[in-house]
């Protein structure tokens, strides 16, 4: 059995699962944030239990429109907190929260092994720490909640494997994008996407999350890397509780194995309007830009942020450009204060913001008139994804994000003098 | 259920993004989504859509965001169904979930053009475009799918299965 396969066969109490059979599985973790769990609440209420499966793993994370933008946004997450008290489940509200897949592996909530599901898509982010993770709809995830149970159908695995040593400024953002790009937005529809090589060993766990987090983008499931040393230094200190490391069978079959050599990858530059639009840098051409917007559950980690300052520290953000730096948590916000970090940012002419979505998803903090177009880290640049539906989101690296604000086009570290 | 009604045709890849704006994201309320269905894509949409109507679009209709405002809102509009060649999968989930039909036809969807009128047999899966007066087999679903549909949604298939333990 795949990796994918061994933890649904765990889960629904199987010795065996293969690719196509429905199962019922029991959920690790159960995951809604201030947009889907309102409607969730409404689903649970009708199921008519009076309690929620286990409050300790039942997660809400205020984190799309907050601080609140408005009176309605306001008004959905006043629901979802009383229910959050009412009932005692993992509740993060302004001062504490993140962005919800920056957070959960951050405060150690999800483990290697677990099966996890959350109303929201990218949910897929925790299969870097070897769990299946995947995300629904609210009343699935209302579901869950009152049961602790989900069904699905157990997924064919396809493995991606990338080796060679990566060219600078080149990481895990970039190979996710190279992959998607190659083989479209629903060229892993319903699958279980395997991460493997020695490209992938050597890194590190930011972009290992990175990667898996964009799985969605290509139609898939979930995203998954084996357990490894740095795995377990990451889980470690953080880890809440038990879990159970599985890995793969040697003769585990794989619907398709796709081979990359991750050295002739050069940084991805996604074109509107799909992920899968993608160019190298150098086929980029001359593409001006308005805002430059670093952060997100893609690219929002401490380690996202010092390539950033390593860009931007004693440069100048052009001056037709807004570049907007939004950590992932306020652990990732302070440890970037600590290290200067933030500092350099603010020297730079960028403007940083607490934790929140903001203008991944048009939300806030950022939204774009007619007209204009973005260089941003987040994940998708689909029409009107952060503003007015005539404005362009173009999809990069942190590096690629930080040098085009000082350039004020679409251009690589490299080009600064 | 028979459904008969007016064919909206869209190409591949229509994300839950422009069926339903984020910044319509502040209210859950199906009806209020609905003002809002599809116009980012098509701003005719909501002007002209009638009761019944169906959608019809070619590959991976409904990827991206997880929202299941977006099948609410198309449901609310008045849309009684969804052809597609395939769909992304939590969009999937969620129009089974809230009683959304949704159907996969590859031929349909290519011998289909806007404006046409089609027929629908949930039952059976059988696509008529009355326009055309051709007739067309849909992907049957799993069992398991129609004890969901026919209990009337998930809500109310876990509802019958935590009153029978
Ligand atoms: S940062 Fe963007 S993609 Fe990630 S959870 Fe927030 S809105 Fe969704």
């Amino acid at each position: 059995m795949t990796l994918a396969e061994k933890i649904l066969a765990a889960h629904c109490g199987a010795k065996e699962v293969s690719p196509g059979d429905l199962v019922s599985v029991k959920a690790d973790v159960v995951l809604a944030n201030d947009i889907t769990a309102p409607l969730a609440l409404r689903e649970f209420a009708r199921i008519g239990v009076d309690k929620v499966f286990d409050p300790k793993r039942v997660v809400f994370v205020a984190d799309h429109f907050v601080p609140n933008k408005d009176i309605k946004s306001a008004e959905q997450v006043k629901e979802i907190r009383e229910f959050a008290r009412h009932h005692g489940i993992l509740w993060y509200d302004v001062g504490e929260m993140g962005i919800e897949h920056v957070l959960l592996p951050e405060q150690g909530i999800v483990l290697p092994g677990d099966v996890v599901v959350g109303a929201d898509s990218h949910t897929c982010t925790y299969g870097a720490l070897g769990a299946f993770a995947t995300g629904m709809g609210s009343t699935d995830i209302a579901v869950a909640m009152a049961t602790g149970e989900i069904w699905m159908k157990v997924p064919p695995t396809l493995r991606f494997v990338f080796d060679g040593r990566l060219q600078p400024w080149v990481s895990g953002k970039d190979l996710i994008l190279y992959t998607i790009g190659q083989i479209g937005v629903d060229g892993a529809l319903y699958a279980s996407m395997e991460f493997a090589g020695r490209a992938i060993d050597r890194l590190d766990m930011a972009g290992r999350f990175t990667i898996a987090n964009m799985a969605i983008e290509a139609g898939a499931k979930a995203g998954l890397f084996a357990l490894d040393d740095k795995t377990m230094e990451y889980v470690r200190p953080r880890a809440r509780r038990e879990f159970v490391a599985y890995q793969a069978d040697g003769d585990a079959r794989y619907a398709g194995v796709f081979e990359y050599d991750a050295s002739k990858i050069e940084p991805q530059i996604s074109f509107p309007h799909l992920p899968s639009n993608t160019k190298p840098i150098s086929a980029v051409g001359n593409v001006a830009i308005d805002q430059s917007i670093i952060g997100s559950c893609t690219n929002g980690r401490l380690e996202d942020l010092r390539v950033a300052a390593q860009v931007l520290k004693g440069r100048k953000v052009h001056r037709y450009v807004r570049c907007i730096i939004i950590p992932g948590t306020q652990t990732v916000y302070m440890q970037a204060l600590r290290e200067g970090l933030i500092e350099a940012f603010i020297e730079a002419g960028a403007a940083v913001s607490t934790p929140t979505c903001g203008p991944c998803l048009g939300g806030h903090m950022g939204i774009m008139a007619a007209g204009e177009r973005a260089i941003s880290t987040t994940n998708r640049n689909f029409v009107g994804r952060m503003g007015h539906v005539e404005s362009e989101v173009y999809l990069s690296n942190p590096a690629i994000a930080a040098a085009s604000a000082v350039l004020g086009r679409i251009g690589s570290p490299d080009e600064l003098a | 259920m028979n459904i008969n009604g007016k064919v909206w045709k869209y190409g591949a890849n229509v994300d839950t993004d422009v069926i339903i704006p984020a910044r319509y994201l502040n209210v859950s309320d199906p009806r209020e989504l609905a003002k809002h269905c599809m116009e980012d894509i098509d701003a005719a949409f909501v002007r002209e859509v009638r009761q019944g109507d169906v959608i019809v679009a070619t590959t991976n209709f409904g990827c991206g965001s997880s929202r299941e405002h977006a099948p609410l809102s198309i449901k609310a509009s008045g849309v009684s169904c969804v052809v597609a060649k395939s769909f992304a999968r939590i969009f999937y989930r969620n129009a089974i979930n809230i009683g959304l039909p949704i159907l996969e036809c590859e031929e349909a969807i290519d011998m289909t053009d806007a404006g046409d009128v089609i027929e629908v047999d949930l039952a059976s899966g059988r696509i008529t475009n009355i326009t055309k007066g051709r007739d067309f087999q849909a992907k049957p679903y799993p069992e398991f799918m129609l004890k969901i549909m026919a209990a009337g949604g998930l809500v109310e298939h876990t509802r019958a299965a935590l009153a029978a333990r």
